[in-house]
């Protein structure tokens, strides 16, 4: 244990995913060690993250406006919506250049045994964007993992009635992964080799 | 302690062993993954039921890299043959091959996930103690995913038949016919969670219930592998049915499973 004001970061950055104890400890040194103008850096970073960056009102993107950048593009195709668990999938898959559609962002996946069920994510918010009937294609782009692939069995079922072209990322993405972590041909590929789903 | 041959009846099939022999340090063993969690950049921290070493958590090094060799083969629900680093902290897998993969049939069907995600959730609670040997609970397990993925039971019932038998291995097993408290013989009219299930009415606790006769036969049927019965039964009493084993797991179990909720009932 540290005085005081040491000890009180090592225990913030302990908060932070993927931090254990150890290494919240090394960046906490490295902080104390760092040029204050760095620090200044980070500080103002973290700060205008809070006030500035909000969610999408449409999609659930992060945004800086009410809406966001991709949803504010008069030039995206208005007819194909693309359903992915978080913004950094919709960074990944603009790289590729292979979609002009608008996105929805789910904020997660379905994980009953983390307590995640369709009420938890941006799910009403879906069917209410594909209630107008503008949408004639939705392409499921969750992770290519067990959660992944049980969101999309949910929301295929869920939109059937509907009638619209509900199509899934084409394997070649291993089973397992993070979307984030394909690299861009191959996540470009997945989308020109997407599957009719069918449930 | 329920045997192998009473396990076998249960699910219909045998669960072979295989001999395993480990070096010290290093760990063979065969397991179902139960959960899997996020680690840092790339990594995974895998929640396994194994046959050999009970409950164990082992780190996936770079298992969320889509070029990862065995990401797939660390999933919930899949049956792996495992070496296992044991290391300081948390041990490491450094080997898995895929014995069985019912992943694939059970994500395929939302309700069969719900109640597959409910019964490793079960798994993983009724095996409080890290590598305290649970093989009982393993074999278990392997069978009534086979059961699931195969598609050939409701899901619900498939669930209910397991939290049943999960229940008598940990020593619960409900009573359905005589009385749980003086064992005179039934069928008695009434239930109740606290006494261990069908109680005379002489016996009767206050808070006891009174479910149909068919709800009580099919529990039974449940807990023995009468599938024949249980297929042929109606779904207000599969969902009077479903209610008591909840009410019934909840009471063995300090807190409720967090998957319970969000089980889609047929
Ligand atoms: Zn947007
Ligand atoms: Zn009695």
């Amino acid at each position: 244990m540290y005085e005081g004001v040491v000890q009180d970061l090592i225990d913030e950055l302990g908060q932070l995913p993927g931090v254990g104890p150890k290494s919240a400890q090394r960046i906490a040194f490295h902080l104390l060690a760092a040029d204050p103008v760095d620090v200044r850096r980070l500080i103002t970073a973290l700060t205008e993250v809070k006030e500035k960056v909000r969610f999408c009102r449409t999609c659930g993107n992060v945004a800086e406006e009410d809406q966001c950048r991709i949803c504010r593009d008069t030039r995206r195709d208005l007819s194909v919506i693309c359903v992915v668990e978080e913004s950094k999938d919709v960074v990944a898959i603009e790289k590729t250049r292979e979609f002009r559609g608008r996105y929805h962002v789910l904020g997660g996946a379905i994980s009953p045994i983390e307590g995640i069920g369709p009420d938890d994510l941006r799910v009403k918010e879906l069917m209410t964007r594909l209630a107008d009937g503008s949408i004639t294609e939705l392409i499921l782009a969750t992770d290519p993992n067990l959660e992944g692939e049980a969101t999309a069995t949910y929301l295929a079922r869920l939109v059937k009635p509907m009638g619209l072209r509900v199509t899934r990322l084409a394997s070649g993405l291993p089973v397992g992964g993070d979307l984030e972590y394909a690299d861009e041909v191959t996540l470009g590929r997945a989308f020109e080799g997407r599957r009719l789903l069918d449930v | 302690m329920t045997s192998r041959l009473v396990l076998a009846a249960w699910w219909g099939c045998w669960v072979d062993p295989i001999d395993h022999n480990g070096a010290v340090g290093l760990y063979r063993d065969e397991g179902v993954v139960l959960r899997t969690q996020k680690l840092g950049e790339a990594d995974r921290i895998i929640t396994l039921l194994t046959r050999a070493n009970g409950r164990v958590r082992a780190v996936g090094k770079g298992v969320r890299r889509t070029r990862s060799k065995f990401g797939s083969r660390l999933e919930p629900f899949t049956h792996v043959d495992l070496q296992i680093y044991e290391g300081r902290s948390l041990d490491v897998v450094q080997q898995a091959e895929t014995i069985a993969s019912y992943g694939d049939r059970i994500v395929d069907d939302y309700t069969r996930y719900t109640s597959g995600t409910a019964m490793l959730e079960t798994a993983e609670r009724m095996t409080a103690e890290e590598k305290e040997p649970a093989t009982q609970h393993f074999l278990l397990l392997v069978g009534g995913l086979r059961t699931l993925a195969d598609g050939a039971h409701t899901p619900s019932l498939v669930l209910d038949a397991f939290l049943l038998r999960s229940l008598a291995v940990a020593g619960y097993a409900a009573s359905f016919e005589d009385c749980a408290r003086c064992t005179r013989p039934g069928p008695h009219p009434f239930f109740n969670v606290a006494a261990g299930g069908a109680v005379c009415p002489s016996c009767r606790p206050p808070g006891s219930v009174s479910p149909a006769r068919e709800t009580v036969q099919l529990l039974a049927a449940l807990l023995t592998g009468d599938w024949p019965t249980a297929d042929q039964t109606e779904s207000r009493h599969r969902r009077e049915g479903s209610g008591l084993v909840a009410a019934y797991l909840q009471w063995h179990l300090e807190r409720g499973l967090r998957s319970m909720p969000l089980v889609e009932r047929s």
